[in-house]
Formats: structure tokens, sequence, C-alpha cells
């Protein structure tokens, strides 16, 4: 069976910098991958093109067997593919339970008829009854998914997530993203800034999530975190792929090791893609 | 030829005033990130003090010229220490919004002190012409010319070989960075100031000496000339904004050549609107994306609203309704009559700028497109107002919307300056359409409103009808920002980017907001016309679009109710005491000011 996300020869340049080099991978269904590497080494550009938020010199992006290289943001997220953001961007003047209604946007389907934009208006102007019951039924979903979060989201739901701590942003941005649904969620360093105890939770419940059959594509700079979750591994550095195995085969290949304490070569130029 | 010639020279000369005008706009923007929306009050002072040094102090030319810079220069230093330095690290929208302000203020301080008549400024040249193919070159020309090279190359030298200067450069590229190395960016701001406002001061004289004519409403275009040159250019690039000025020149001078004078700045806007959808980063701004900063465009505090209790809404809605019935005076009627009407602009404004924070400073361009259906349909056609009404709000929402479009993928400044041009063409063309819109003449003799042959045209019913319009859209803006449509709004508003990646179609719910406001707007202008019962291409001019925002940041941005208090206090406070009309700009400009620096939440707050 052909993987749920395949990537092949993909390649983004920034003026001279190659951010991502003809970049290979993919991702069952089902699996946990990790893109791992030093920082610069295009993980967070490949997110960008993969997300439809930047646009690729060449390659390709098949996802369930379609090219989706080309398409808008929009219409990758509504093929169920959500993210996250490396640092964090969630909607800061809305509650938290908005922000998570948001990530179920394209599930809307009273609320959004097929007959366009005016009639989209004029039934949200109506509310009709059908709209209404779709709201409440997302509602309910939303405060589930929060729930996830144990304490940290729930007694917050009508706080304005300007309001929320930073570690708490990062799991509102990934409820959000799992309020649409996704076939395949794409996390950018989730416990970036977390301390050790908030990490150790987020794990457990990246784990469940594996453990629930979601696909994840993960870029995360916590190795041993990286090691335990993940059912491969793909190592990045300058844009190409150096590395990629089960995550014991990664961490012992002598390309890795020199990948993240330093290149064999003293003063040797290292481009500086925009992560 | 040689009249090729002629308007070749001519647009040469216009474009060396613009570049006066446009390189200190680039300064400005370059290492302040803001459209300087004062810099053509700048200017206008700068044209009246060389006047007035012309005219009482018999100056000669380069003495008026030195009077003029320094009192620019220190005019400009003034702003940026008074009214731009408290609002570092505000939202980057709220300094343009002070400047805007200032620009107010400064016009009706022009008006008030040298009245609103235009003057003359004596040149004083001699009146020799040299022939040059079939056309000529006039001293007037050659002074332009000068000036303008000379001060370009002072203004070069001291980018390049000053210790200042170099700190500009720092400063320009990366305000943080330099202030780490120790670059006081602070005096490099003020310094700017001075200098953009010393090369704007003696564009203004020049202007003023070339046609020997000077007024304080010259002010406005003036800005709005040089923010077109800047874009042209690149905004914040100075070589940039030479070029695109001697391209406007140009373009007016042949566009005036080809199709008559009261075209000319419709090709500047037109230009304008041009670059920002195809080249918004101007010709030698590089290709650079325009990064998606979260929040940058929108003027939203975070603020906690303040919640009316619903029985005191409906109480005073109730009263609202009963007032007439206490209130005989026909003057208090009409005078909340205005600001009902007023109330339905600002309440679109707080929707598509608030909600969705797409700054828009064209909403009397909807006004005027409502006002114009509706009465044409009316006169022209015979239409019962009871139809045209409804058809002119539908006219509003679908022109005004088709007119944005092009615009729904700028952000922050970009939108506010596109819809501004937007605004400004749609009173040209209303200006120059003549067959179909009466042209400078206007529309006369429009019907009074009108149902199965009864007409409202009593104080009392007209307040009523208005009030339950404006009643009956904030409740429709209420359901619609409860909505998911509301949710959606907001939330592309915060973070387009991250809108996107959860499936939000961005211009779809953009094009949403812009024609429900469309509606509410172009139904204002169409009863507006029908109560006037004249109209021409200046009733709904880019003034209005600012009040409309001065509205809504006074209640809050977003604020539904916010929008009808900000209404009533801006239409109703300075009628009821009976200020005369340049003072209320001059305190619609104090207001804003004062808004913008202590409560930029307004009276009710953001939501």
């Amino acid at each position: 069976m052909a993987a749920l996300l395949q990537v092949r020869a993909l390649t983004r340049r920034f003026g001279g910098v190659t951010a991502v080099d003809a970049l290979d991978f993919e991702v069952a269904e089902g699996e946990l991958v990790s893109l791992i590497g030093p920082n610069g080494a295009g993980k967070t550009t490949t997110f960008n093109l993969v997300s439809g938020l930047d646009r690729a010199a060449s390659g390709e992006v098949l996802f369930d067997g379609r090219r989706i290289e080309r398409l808008a943001a929009e219409k990758i997220a509504a093929l169920r593919i959500a993210r996250t953001f490396q640092h964090g961007r969630v909607f800061a003047n809305l509650s938290v339970l908005d922000n998570v209604l948001i990530g179920a946007h394209t599930r809307l389907k009273a609320a959004r008829p097929k007959l366009g934009p005016i009639a989209e208006l004029l039934v949200a102007l109506v509310g009709p009854r059908g709209v209404r019951e779709e709201q409440a039924q997302l509602v309910e979903d939303a405060k589930a998914i929060l729930a996830r979060f144990g304490d940290r989201l729930t007694p917050r739901l009508d706080h304005p997530a300007y309001s929320l701590s930073y570690a708490n942003r990062r799991r509102l941005e990934i409820a959000r993203a799992l309020a649409l649904r996704p076939r395949l969620l794409m996390l950018d360093e989730p416990t970036a800034g977390m301390n050790p105890t908030e990490t150790a939770e987020m794990e457990a419940i990246i784990g469940d999530l594996k453990r629930s059959g979601l696909t994840i594509l993960l870029i995360e700079h916590k190795l041993d975190m990286v090691m335990r979750l993940s059912d491969r591994v793909y190592v990045l550095d300058d844009g190409k792929r150096i590395a990629a195995g089960r995550p014991a085969e990664v961490r012992d290949d002598p390309a890795v090791i020199e990948a993240y304490l330093g290149h064999s070569r003293i003063g040797e130029t290292r481009a500086e893609a925009a992560e | 030829m040689g009249s090729f010639l002629d308007y070749t020279v001519n647009g040469l000369v216009i474009g060396d005033v613009y570049a006066l005008l446009a390189v200190g706009l680039a300064l400005i923007f370059g290492v302040a990130n803001l459209v300087n929306f004062a810099h053509g009050s700048v200017y206008t002072i700068g044209a009246y003090v060389g006047w007035a040094a012309i005219t009482y102090l018999h100056t000669p030319f380069p003495v008026t010229l030195a009077i003029v810079a320094l009192a620019c220069a220190a005019l400009g230093a003034l702003i940026e220490r008074l009214a731009l330095r408290p609002l570092q690290g505000r939202a980057r929208i709220a300094p343009l919004l002070a400047t805007i302000g200032l620009s107010f203020v400064l016009d009706q301080l022009v008006q008030l002190v040298c009245s609103p008549n235009p003057r003359a400024v004596p040149a004083e040249l001699p009146d020799w012409r040299i022939p040059i193919g079939g056309g000529s070159i006039g001293p007037m020309d050659l002074l332009i010319a000068f000036v303008s090279l000379t001060s370009a190359g002072l203004l070069y030298g001291f980018l390049r070989f000053t210790k200042l200067g170099y700190a500009v450069r720092a400063t320009a590229q990366d305000r943080e960075a330099a202030r780490q190395m120790g670059v006081n960016v602070d005096a490099v701001n003020s310094a700017v100031f001075a200098i953009a406002s010393a090369l704007g001061g003696i564009s203004g004289l020049l202007v003023g000496m070339y046609y020997n004519h000077i007024d304080p409403g010259m002010s406005f275009q003036a800005t709005l000339k040089g923010v077109v040159a800047v874009v042209i250019g690149g905004i914040g690039n100075v070589p940039g904004a030479i070029v695109g000025s001697l391209i406007l020149g140009l373009t007016e001078s042949y566009g005036i050549a080809l199709f008559g004078t009261t075209y000319r700045n419709l090709f500047a806007f037109a230009l304008l609107i041009l670059f920002l959808v195809l080249l918004p980063n101007g010709l030698f701004g590089g290709r650079k994306v325009i990064d998606a900063e979260p929040l940058t465009g929108s003027f939203i505090a975070p603020s906690r609203a303040l919640k009316l209790p619903a029985p005191l809404i409906a109480a005073l809605t109730v009263a609202a309704f009963a007032l007439p019935f206490f209130a005989t005076s026909p003057y208090l009627l009409q005078v909340l009559t205005n600001a009902w009407l007023a109330a339905l602009v600002a309440l679109s404004l707080t929707l598509v700028s608030g909600t969705a924070g797409q700054m828009s400073f064209g909403q009397a361009a909807l006004m005027a497109i409502g006002a114009y259906a509706s009465a044409l349909l009316a006169t022209d056609y015979g239409v019962s107002p009871l139809l045209s009404v409804p058809v002119a709000g539908l006219a509003a929402a679908l022109i005004g919307t088709a007119l944005v479009f092009p615009a729904f993928r700028l952000r922050g400044h970009y939108i506010a300056i596109a819809t501004l041009a937007i605004g400004e063409i749609v009173g040209l063309v209303i200006l120059n359409w003549e067959s179909f819109t009466h042209g400078a003449l206007g529309v006369t003799g429009i019907p009074p409103l009108s149902a199965f042959g009864y007409e409202v045209t009593s104080a009392r019913a007209v307040y009523w009808l208005c009030l339950a319009l404006l009643v009956a859209f904030a409740l429709l803006q209420m359901r619609l920002i409860n909505s998911h449509i509301g949710r959606t709004l907001k939330a592309l508003r915060d973070d387009e980017v991250a809108a996107r990646s959860h499936g939000v179609e961005i211009s779809r719910y953009k094009a949403i907001a812009f024609g429900f406001a469309g509606f509410g707007a172009g139904v204002s202008g169409a009863i507006s016309a029908h109560l006037f019962s004249y109209l021409n291409n200046q009733t709904f001019d880019s003034q209005l679009s600012l009040l409309a925002v001065t509205m809504a940041i006074l209640g809050g941005m977003g604020n539904i109710l916010g929008a009808i208090l900000g209404a009533v206090v801006l239409v109703g406070l300075p009628e009821a005491f009976r200020f005369a009309a340049e003072y209320r700009i001059l305190i619609y400009g104090v207001v804003l000011l004062l808004l913008v620096r202590f409560r930029p939440q307004g009276l009710l707050g953001t939501v």
C-alpha cells in the first residue's frame, strides 16, 4: 500500500541558499515519523511546503496518491492535513473555545452551503436549526478535544488566547489542529519552551494520539522524546536528508553525529537557511 | 511635437516637486515604519510660511527657502517628539492613525489662521523662456530642478558620508540592532522627521510659486501623491521614491495632455492601485515577500469590552424611539437623524476594520455608490425610492467588494492605502463620467423618500425610519458576529497564515465582510441622497471616510454599540454645541490623537 504522504525530490531555494534540497520521505498511515536535524536544516521549510504556505521550486508532494504541491494552504487543510507552528500562532483575541472551533472550520457543512458566499452570509444571519445543531455539536467536540489536555485548557474556555501561558498556547494550537479531524497531523516543535514536566505531559498526549491511530509528522529537538515516540526518523542537514530509519539505527549513524556535533572541517561555511 | 516637449518638461518639473515630498515619506517609512499622513500638512505649512515671508517680510528667494526649511524642520521634529514617540511599541497602525489626526489638526489650524481662501505666492522671477524644440523652459522650471537636484545631492551626501547618515541607514535596516549597537534611534527619528519635513515644506513652497496659488485644501492631495510615488518606487526606498515621483509626474502630465485636467488624479490613483496589486514592493523594493506578522494590520488592543446589560440597551433603544414624542425641536431630530446615518457607516467600518481587521480608509465611497445608485434610479429612471434604496445597497455591496477584491491579499498599511485610493477613484469616476452621473453638476431634484404614495418628509418620520434601519442593521451585524463568520473574520484578522492553514478561504470571508458592510453604507448613502435632494462627487469624500474611522475607534474597534456611540458623539455633540465646521474637524483630529495615545481600545472596548 502506498504511503499516506509521499515527498519526492522536494526543493526550495531562498536566493542562493537551498533550504530544502531534493528531499525524499514518506509517512505511512498510522505512522509517527519525525524530522530532526540542526537549526537551519530545512525542517520548518519542509512543513511550509507540505502545508501549502510556501511554493517548492521543484519536486512532488503526494497525499493519498494525489499531487498537492501546487495547492493553496486552505485547500490542503480541506484534505485534512493539519499543522501547528514553531512559535505558536493562536488567534490572540479569540477565546480558547473559538480557537478550537476555527480548527473545525473545514467541517462546517450546514453553515457553509455549497451555493456560495452570499448563501453563507444569509444562512449565518438567519441561523436555521441545522446550523445551530451543527454548532452545538462542534462545541461539544471542541470541549472533548480540550479535555485531552486535562485541566490545562478546559477551565479557560472563555479566556482570550492572549491571556494564556506560552505552554498553554502550544497546547491550544494542537487542540485547534485536532479539531480539523486530521488524517495527517504535522507538529512543529510541540514542546519548544516547555519545562520537563510539561514536556513529559506533551509526550504522553502525542503518544495517545499515535495509539488512537493518527498519522503524525513531528519536528522536534528533544531527541529522547523523538526516539521514544517515533516509528521512523529522517535526519536533515543543510536541506538534505542525511539519514533515515528506525530511531536506534539513526542514533548511531556517524553522519547524524557529525551533523549534531559539528562538521569535521573547521570553518566550513554553512548555509543559514531561514528556518 | 512642441507640446509633447512642453508636457514632458511639465511632467518632470511636477515630478521633481513630488520627489521632494516622496523622499521625505520614504525616509520616514524607512526609519519609523510609518506612512506619514501628516506629511501633506507640513507641505502646506511650508507653502504658507513661504507666502507669509514673501508677503510680509519681502524676503528674497534664498532667505525664504531657508526660513521654510527651518520652520518645517522644527515642526517635523516636534511632530515626532510629541505625537509619535509615545506610540513606540504599539500596533503598527497606531502611529499612522495619529498622523491622520495630526493632519486634521494642522490643516484646520492653517485654515483658521490664514482663512480658507486661496492665496497667491509671488514668484518674482524674470519672465524669459528658453525655447527648445518646439517647447520652452522658463526660470521657474529651472529653479525647481535646481532646488530639487541640490536637495537630493545634499541628502545623498548626508546619508552616505556623515555619522548621523550612517545611523539613519542602520536604523532603517534594523532598528533593534542599531539600538543595540549604541545608535540613539530616537535622535535618528527626530533628525529624519526634521529633514523630511524641511524637504516637504520646500516642496510646498515651490508648488505655491509654480502655480501661484496655495490653499489649505492642498494638503491631503499632496500626501496622497507622495504616497503614490513612494509605492511606485518601493516603500522606504529613497532613490525609488525619486524615480516613482518622476514616473508619476510624467504619467499625470501626459494623461492631462490626452484626456484633460480632471483626469489627472485618476491616473495617479490608478497607477497606485496597479502597483499595489501587481508589484506591492514597488520597482526597487526587491521581491521580498511581505511577511505575515500576526496582528500588525489591526488596531485591536487586548482589552475586555465593556458589557452593557441588555435591559439598559433595550431601555436606551426605547428611549431613542420615544424621543420624538417629547422633543419637538426639528433641529434636534435632524441632528440625531444624521447621527443614525453616520452610525450605519461606522457600523460598516467597524465590521471590516475592527472585526475583520482590514483598515478601510474608503468607506465614504460605498456611501457615494449607494447614493448615486438610488438618486439616479429615482431621478433619471423614475424608480420608487422603496425599490431604489435597497437596490442601491446591493450596488454598493457588489461594486464596493469588487473594487477592493484585488487588494484582499494586501495587509496592514497597504490595505489602508489601497482603500483610500479606491475611495478617491470612485469620486473621480463620478466626476468624469458625466453622461451617467452628471459630473461636477451633481444630481439635483432627488425625490424625497416615499412608499405607497406616502412621503417620508417630516423630521419625525425621517428620524424613525433612520433609527429603525440602524437598529435592524445593528441586530443583523450582531448575529453575523456571533455566527461562524464573525469567528472566522476575527481569526483572519489575528493571523491570516494560521487561518489559511485551518482551511479558511481568506478572500471569501473578506468579501462577505465587505459585502455586508457595503450594503449598510450604501443604504446610508442612498437615504442621505434622498434627504439632501442634491448630490455631487464631493458629498462623500475621503474626509468622511476618515471620520468614520475615528467614530469606530472612539467606540472601540469591532464594537457594535461602540460604533453607534462614536457616531452620536462625533456627529451629535458638535452639532448640539453648534461648533463651526472648521472647529469640528479640529475636534475630530484632537479626539483621534488622544484616543490613539491614551485609550486605543475606545470607550466601550475592542471586540
